[in-house]
């Protein structure tokens, strides 16, 4: 007889049972093999916040550096060095993992399912991302950190003139990433197109499961490109291809558009998360649903389309024809049109609502301002003759960051504070957070504004130092005070963390009157995420039932990993799958992986040799390795 | 979970596994093709972009690549749908026989064209150290000989599996099913790259 949940079978006998079989084993290996979204999701986290920390140092040497003019702390190779890893990591080590982790942490929870799609490989990426980042780290601290921009220029990065294997470290690290953003796009896409909760028909989902469906498949098609090009150019330097080598007729602006392909959109990738993280806050904290749903919608879909046809507006230096000028100043131009709407419906939504001003949400408003002012120099930038004269100038810089420190460092602070007592089970103090929140504000316009000024007044951006006597020594004197202000303020943070961990207030599962599932499930959640699946009759399924009993579907097994999947659009009830048990191999084939990207820098044999301990490794993961699977019931033939 | 619950509905009599876009495998394997699908059509782009700066496609003196191979290659790989499309069907009508006598036969073609493929890199005419043309013609082979070798290991292991008491069970049969949209996949974006390779040097 199969036990499964239902009026027989609930509270705490199956709270145990559902625990046994959702638990990992103890240990070493058992935490190594686990599968757990929530486990994977915090890892993630954790580590890119220590990238974010450790490319935090970084600007803050630079900007000791550039604090006065002719300084002579670090030298012009190691400059080149310490603003490539700042921009790298930030990127690729910070930014995108950082939005993943939070959602492969929530959106699983969000949408009411047991478990992500794909458990495993959802593991396989955390430590395909890990390897890339430590392999990256480990080479600056070798003095062989790449000193070629985060965007990698070639020829500048080609074997020509960039011997030695700094570059191959960066495309190497690449690679990595690429793996891992790839993977856990399938996974979030699985999990959002297939284990919604019954009822949870794509016009219901919450806003940040529609930002990173979008988000995913914009991984899909951008991802590819920037994973070619690193090829292409590892290939270049090793063995001896010639696409971008000039004196063969190979093209280096081929590099600049196969990257930009991806470059441009990886600011949505980073961006739109964060939107999601606002919409939410907003739904909460205004006591209201989202005003304009379908537009909000609407805009996520434009901008991940739009997204993709933009990328020639970082080349307008390049010299492109006049007509492609014209359009690519006013498609970039309309891509302001569905950021537009989404700030008018979240302002909407606060009008309308009654809204509370908590760390979260003051988070939202710093963003709001911040994204405002970032846009509006981005509207600036996006004019051709207005390009010409400050690309590659510190306008450029006070703009980027503007946009990547107030779109998505504001709102993922924001969200981290919102569903720190998901994860924890206890609130974050309300005081500290308001003092982080308001240095922080203050430090970040106090680093970056003087920045548009020290950018019209000419001075270049990716210099290590300055000559006396051109008017920049004050503002760029500020800057670097802001900066250590950012520092203090990230500090701040943290000692919130730290101490709210182990001493917050504890939680419940609702602390702040939220409406989507997550807040259904206790905090932390358990292993199975939810005793019984949960039901959605609406947008905002915990205020409908205003604290009465919540639906909820019956009979999964119990003593097997088994997950309810949906129908795609309506999310009815349709087949009941098993999910994959925690598996070692997912860590065995990283690190196989990770020896073949590795050698691979130094001889192309290694791929060759190195891809049979793969084909093992991917074996032994996929081989079934009870008598029989869950889900490999016989069929009589 | 504290809060007291409302029993809607009990799914216990769901099934266990559905074919196509009902189970989570075929959703893994159409993500797949959508990357790699990104993949080639960007190497595709490359391709343009780098011929778009010679004068001469190939850059003279060299000559296009022979056909025989390339084109053998290519209609074995046609050929291959039919039991493919076989094996598929029998797979979601859930029959073990006729699976397990299909996938080695599929197998064995995939050996094959890795056989015919290894003589399509020595008819190219051209390194790829000599130039950007050979470079993304080398390129657009080797990156699809990889899915060559993918889909062949796949298939091997699965046809191993098949033999198991692993085998005849739902949770395999669909495997088999995606296996062969899998394959599909695979040759049908080799046409485009059998005429950038084959054709559009001939142009
Ligand atoms: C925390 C405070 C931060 C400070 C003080 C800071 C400061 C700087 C400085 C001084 C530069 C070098 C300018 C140059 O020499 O051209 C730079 C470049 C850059 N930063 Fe930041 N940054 C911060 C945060 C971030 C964040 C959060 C991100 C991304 C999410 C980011 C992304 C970049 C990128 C992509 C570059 C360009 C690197 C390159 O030129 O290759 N920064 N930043
Ligand atoms: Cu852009």
């Amino acid at each position: 007889m199969i036990a499964r949940d239902g009026p027989e079978l609930q509270g705490a006998e199956l709270h145990d049972r559902l625990a046994r079989t959702w638990s990992r084993k103890p240990g070493l290996i058992g935490w190594l093999s686990t599968v757990d979204h929530k486990e994977v999701g915090r890892r993630y986290a954790v580590t890119a916040f220590i990238f974010f920390a450790l490319a935090g140092v970084l600007a803050l040497i630079m900007r000791t550096q550039l604090a006065t003019p002719e300084s002579g702390l670090i030298s012009a190779d190691r400059y080149n060095q310490i603003f490539t890893m700042h921009g790298s990591t930030m990127m690729f080590l910070f930014a995108v993992p950082v939005m993943d982790a939070i959602a492969i942490y929530l959106i699983p929870l969000m949408v009411g399912a047991r478990t992500i799609a794909f458990p495993r490989l959802h593991a396989f990426s955390y430590y395909m991302y890990l390897g890339g980042g430590l392999m990256l780290w480990i080479a600056f601290a070798l003095n062989i950190g790449p000193d070629i921009g985060w965007f990698a220029y070639t020829p500048l990065s080609g074997p020509e003139y960039d011997p030695g294997k700094r570059a191959d470290m960066w495309a190497q690290m690449i690679t990595f990433t690429e793996v891992a953003a790839l993977a856990l796009s399938a996974s979030i896409i699985g999990t959002i197109f297939k284990l919604r909760a019954p009822g949870m028909r794509l016009d219901r989902m919450p806003l940040f499961a529609w930002a990173m469906l979008v988000v995913s498949f914009m991984v899909i098609f951008a991802m590819p490109a920037i994973a070619l090009a690193s090829a292409f150019l590892i290939s270049d330097r090793l063995v001896g291809t010639q696409f971008f080598n000039p004196a063969e007729g190979g093209d280096p602006i081929l590099w600049q558009h196969m990257f930009w392909f991806f470059g441009h959109p990886e600011v949505y990738i980073i961006f739109l998360p964060a939107t999601g993280f606002v919409s939410q806050i907003t739904e909460t904290f205004s006591g209201r649903s989202i005003f304009g749903y379908p537009f909000m919608v609407l805009a996520l879909v434009a901008t991940g389309l739009l997204a993709f046809g933009l990328w020639v507006h970082h080349m307008f230096a390049t010299g492109l024809p006049r007509l492609g000028y014209a359009f690519y100043t006013a498609a970039s131009m309309t891509v302001a049109i569905p950021s537009g709407i989404q700030i008018f419906c979240w302002i909407a939504t606060m009008w309308s609502g009654r809204p509370r001003f908590a760390v979260p949400m003051l988070y939202v408003v710093g963003f709001i301002i911040t994204f405002v002012i970032g846009g509006l120099s981005g509207v600036m930038v996006a004019s051709v003759p207005l390009d010409l004269q400050m690309h590659d100038t510190y306008f450029v810089v006070a703009h980027f960051h503007y946009v990547l420190i107030g779109g998505a460092v504001f709102p993922l602070l924001g969200v981290v504070t919102y569903w720190f007592p998901k994860i924890t089970g206890r609130m974050m103090s309300e005081r500290l957070g308001r003092w982080g929140f308001g240095l922080l504000f203050a430090a970040f316009n106090l680093t970056f504004m003087p920045m548009h000024w020290t950018g019209l007044m000419g001075m270049p951006r990716r210099v290590y130092t300055y000559p006396a006597g051109m008017g920049w020594d004050v503002l760029n004197l500020v800057s670097t005070i802001g900066a250590f202000g950012i520092a203090v303020a990230v500090i701040l943070f943290l000692v919130n963390v730290f101490t709210s961990y182990w001493k917050g207030e504890p939680a419940g599962p609702n602390p702040w009157g939220g409406t989507s599932l997550e807040w259904a499930t206790t905090s932390p959640p358990p292993p199975y995420n939810f005793a019984h699946v949960p039901v959605v009759e609406s947008r905002t399924p915990l205020w409908d039932v205003d604290g009465g009993p919540l639906p909820v579907m019956t009979g999964l097994q119990v003593d097997e990993r088994e997950t309810l999947m949906t129908t795609l659009i309506d999310a009815e009830p349709d087949v009941l799958e098993a999910s994959a048990e925690p598996s070692i191999w997912p860590l065995v084939a990283a690190i196989v992986t990770a020896i073949l990207f590795v050698g691979s820098v130094f001889t192309p044999w290694a791929i060759v040799w190195g891809s049979i301990p793969v084909a093992i490794a991917l074996i032994a993961w996929f081989w079934p390795k009870k008598a029989l699977e869950p889900g490999e019931e016989p069929v009589s033939a | 979970m504290s809060a007291p619950h409302r029993f809607v509905r009990d799914v216990s009599a769901l099934p266990t596994h559905a074919f196509g876009n009902r189970s989570l495998t075929w959703w893994g394997v159409i993500l797949f093709m959508l990357m790699e699908g990104a993949g080639f059509a960007l190497a595709g782009g490359a391709y343009f972009i780098l011929k778009s700066h010679q004068g001469d496609w190939p850059p003279s003196p060299i000559l296009p690549p022979d056909l025989l191979a390339g084109t053998l290659f290519t209609l074995v790989m046609l050929a291959s749908e039919i039991p493919n499309t076989i094996v598929k069907k029998k797979a979601e009508a859930e029959e073990i026989a006729p699976v397990r006598l299909l996938l080695p036969i599929i197998a064995a073609i995939g050996g094959l064209l890795l056989v015919i493929r290894a003589f399509e890199f020595g008819s190219l005419n051209v390194l790829w150290t000599d130039n950007p043309y050979g470079s993304i013609v080398w390129a657009l082979l080797v990156l699809h000989t990889t899915h060559i070798v993918t889909d062949w290991v796949d298939t091997l292991v699965l046809t191993a599996l098949m033999f198991t008491r692993h085998g005849p069970t739902g949770k395999r049969f669909v495997d088999v099913s995606e296996n062969s949209l899998y394959w599909r996949f695979v040759w049908l974006t080799w046409l485009p790259i059998y005429l950038l390779i084959y054709w559009v040097p001939r142009w």
